[in-house]
């Protein structure tokens, strides 16, 4: 790729601690992200893909430092933010937003349009009244919304209105790098398009770049430039997309994307389905081995006994898997 | 319709069905002039947008919707020729969990959490078979197995927590089933599971339809789950359907600027990629009034003048292939300019 790096992670673990009984004393962990490397060059998108349960909301939100990592190096912009506290970590969030899935439960019910929008301004920035007025009106428009609107209160949108006043806010503050965490999945196909659109556009405009968690991986495919799939708390496969779609190389990944439904009864018919066995397995208690081990279709003794490691491949692919070559 | 509903083996018609809602701010048109048929073994598909009635109209051929306030204002439910709106509370519930069976999108909210699976299960089996409690513990088994849950017999103790997502829903499929219904009414069945266990219940759903031969109902809103499964697909925008075809036919030859547009607006995983969504502008439609116009006209591409002022029939523009739309429509007029040079030659 040749570009810089904007974000680095690097090993990041974020485990929880199981209490238990009346002195609450700690009897397990859950590990809700497990080991994860990666890397997000400015401009582009990175989609991470995986089921629910596997970490990727906790690993876009531990990356926010809206929580505090267990293990790992978090570097946004060449500077490591893991260990920030206080006012120091304050002035960096300006840098790094977030937008969330449910539109309705992110907006105080009420505020009105424009004080939600103005709230990161209200926090981060010393600009006058007026200007704050402007700036949101401004906002309005670019997410594709009457400037009107400001006096209005959430409940009187639709879901995708609300979503583009969620981009909104986490525009004010011009923000370098957005974590967008599942952004479509309570809308409607036909709205889930003009989001999806509004949020290239943007990035085009501003330059920005995206951690696109979904579990919808058509939709992915069509905005990510990269996808990293991930499984139980850890990543099993990271590739440039054509290669990810056209060529998956871990087994996970390839019964994950012959899982997803075809809106195309030809193909539909002669698409060879791989169907996965049981469920996920609690993340309290991983398997010793591979994590997939229990459900993999090629898993063999080697994978029960040793978690594999996270190789680098041919054409910037990263793979965790025994089998491949 | 015409042929599918002449034929022995329909076991569900509806008939021009409204149902509407009275609420404190006005009436709400949820459903309007539906109608549509089910043959046996045959799995028909409801597409739709959160807010198209796709819902609704399901309630309401069991009369599952609080009246008031929603009430059913016409229409006639024929289940094997008889009409459910006619019946007593008794027959009801006779025919509800027993001939037509039931699955609904959240597996947590529709078991009791207080009771075990087996409890819930065998209390289903019990009301409507007369069974003892032994043989309706060990259907109860028998049917935990079928949906492939293992350790049937020691499951059936388990309270519904116990279970993941995708092993409720199986509960749920398993319930459903218990009594072996004619038909079965699927409301968005997949939605909060996963893709990988959508897809093992989507190939447990086309495993029990080849076994057992009933016809099934399923809501959705993904059109890739109605390609892999379907017969027949209805699509409902705005309360109304507005497009009915075979499966292969909708997805060809989709003929309703609605579905077209649908169809455009959704990526895929292995087809060609598109640099930009096509997406639908605007918002779908309320539905606070009787609607007197094409519901889908302002957001259409195609509108012309007749689309606001006269709400399109269903036509039949292929055998088996209806849509509601006045571009399709025999009486569409070319614009005049067209017409006249075609007479002038």
């Amino acid at each position: 790729m040749g570009k810089e790096a904007i974000l680095r992670v690097d090993g990041l673990s974020m485990y929880f601690p199981v209490y238990r009984g009346v002195l609450r004393k700690k009897v397990g962990e859950i590990k809700a992200v497990d080991d994860v490397s990666f890397d997000i060059t400015r401009g582009e998108t990175l989609g991470l893909v995986g089921e629910s349960g596997c970490g990727k909301s906790t690993t876009g939100r531990a990356i926010l430092k809206l929580y505090d990592p267990t293990a790992g190096r978090i570097e946004l912009q060449g500077r490591d933010i893991t260990e920030l506290e206080g006012d120091e970590l304050r002035r960096i969030r300006t840098d790094m937003q977030m937008i969330f899935q449910d539109p309705q439960a992110c907006l105080n019910p009420r505020m009105t349009v424009g004080s939600i929008i103005a709230e990161p301004l209200d926090e981060h920035t010393r600009l006058k009244r007026r200007q704050k007025r402007e700036r949101v009106r401004e906002l309005l428009d670019a997410v594709g919304m009457n400037p009107d609107f400001e006096n209005r209160y959430p409940h009187e949108f639709s879901g995708g209105q609300r979503q583009r006043i969620g981009i909104a806010r986490a525009l004010a503050l011009e923000p370098k790098f957005i974590v967008c965490d599942e952004p479509i999945a309570a809308l409607d196909v036909s709205i889930q398009a003009q989001v999806v659109n509004l949020l290239e556009d943007l990035q085009k405009q501003h330059n920005l770049t995206y951690l696109f968690i979904s579990h919808d991986l058509s939709m992915v495919r069509h905005i990510a430039d990269r996808i990293a799939v991930m499984y139980l708390g850890r990543l099993v496969e990271l590739a440039p997309r054509q290669q990810l779609y056209s060529m998956p190389r871990h087994p996970y990944t390839k019964a994950l994307l012959s899982a997803v439904p075809e809106p195309d009864p030809a193909r539909e018919a002669l698409r060879e389905r791989i169907i996965l066995k049981g469920d996920v397995p609690s993340p309290a208690n991983p398997p010793s081995g591979c994590n997939f081990s229990t459900r993999c279709p090629i898993a063999e003794d080697k994978c029960r006994r040793e978690a594999p490691a996270w190789r680098k491949m041919d054409g910037g692919r990263f793979v965790a898997c025994h089998m491949v070559q | 319709m015409s042929e599918t509903a002449s034929s022995q083996s329909t076991v569900l018609e509806v008939k021009d069905l409204n149902t509407i809602f009275r609420t404190r701010d006005g009436e709400v048109h949820a459903v309007n002039h539906v109608s549509f048929s089910l043959d046996t073994g045959e799995l028909l598909g409801v597409v739709g947008e959160s807010g198209s009635g796709k819902s609704v109209t399901m309630m309401s051929l069991l009369k599952l919707l609080p009246s008031p306030p929603a009430e059913i204002v016409s229409g006639e439910i024929l289940f094997e020729g008889k009409d459910v709106l006619d019946m007593s509370d008794d027959e009801l519930r006779e025919l509800r969990g027993g001939e037509i069976g039931f699955i609904f999108q959240d597996p947590m909210t529709s078991l009791n959490p207080v009771f075990t699976v087996g409890y819930q299960l065998i209390e289903a089996l019990r009301e409507h078979l007369d069974i003892s409690k032994k043989e309706a513990r060990n259907r109860a088994a028998e049917l935990l197995s079928k949906v492939g849950i293992a350790q049937p017999e020691q499951r059936l103790k388990d309270f519904p927590h116990q279970f993941s997502g995708g092993m409720r829903q199986r509960v749920m499929i398993a319930m459903a089933l218990a009594c072996e219904p004619k038909v079965l009414i699927a409301d968005e069945p997949t939605t909060a599971l996963d893709v990988t266990i959508q897809a093992q219940i989507l190939e447990l759903v086309r495993d029990l339809r080849r076994d057992q031969g009933m016809g099934i109902i399923w809501i959705t809103h993904d059109l890739g789950v109605v390609a892999g499964i379907a017969d027949r697909v209805i699509v409902m925008y705005g309360g109304q359907i507005v497009e009915h075809a075979t499966v292969e036919a909708l997805f060809k030859d989709p003929q309703h600027p609605y579905t077209r547009a649908l169809l455009a607006a959704m990526p895929s995983v292995d087809a060609e990629r598109s640099e930009r969504l096509h997406s639908i502008a605007g918002q779908p439609p309320s539905l606070n009034k009787r609607p007197m116009s094409c519901s889908f006209a302002p957001r259409c591409e195609h509108a012309f003048g007749r689309c606001s002022e006269e709400n399109p029939p269903l036509i039949e523009t292929a055998e088996g292939h209806q849509v509601a739309c006045w571009l399709e429509h025999p009486q569409y007029m070319k614009p005049p300019s067209e017409m006249q040079m075609r007479e002038t030659f």
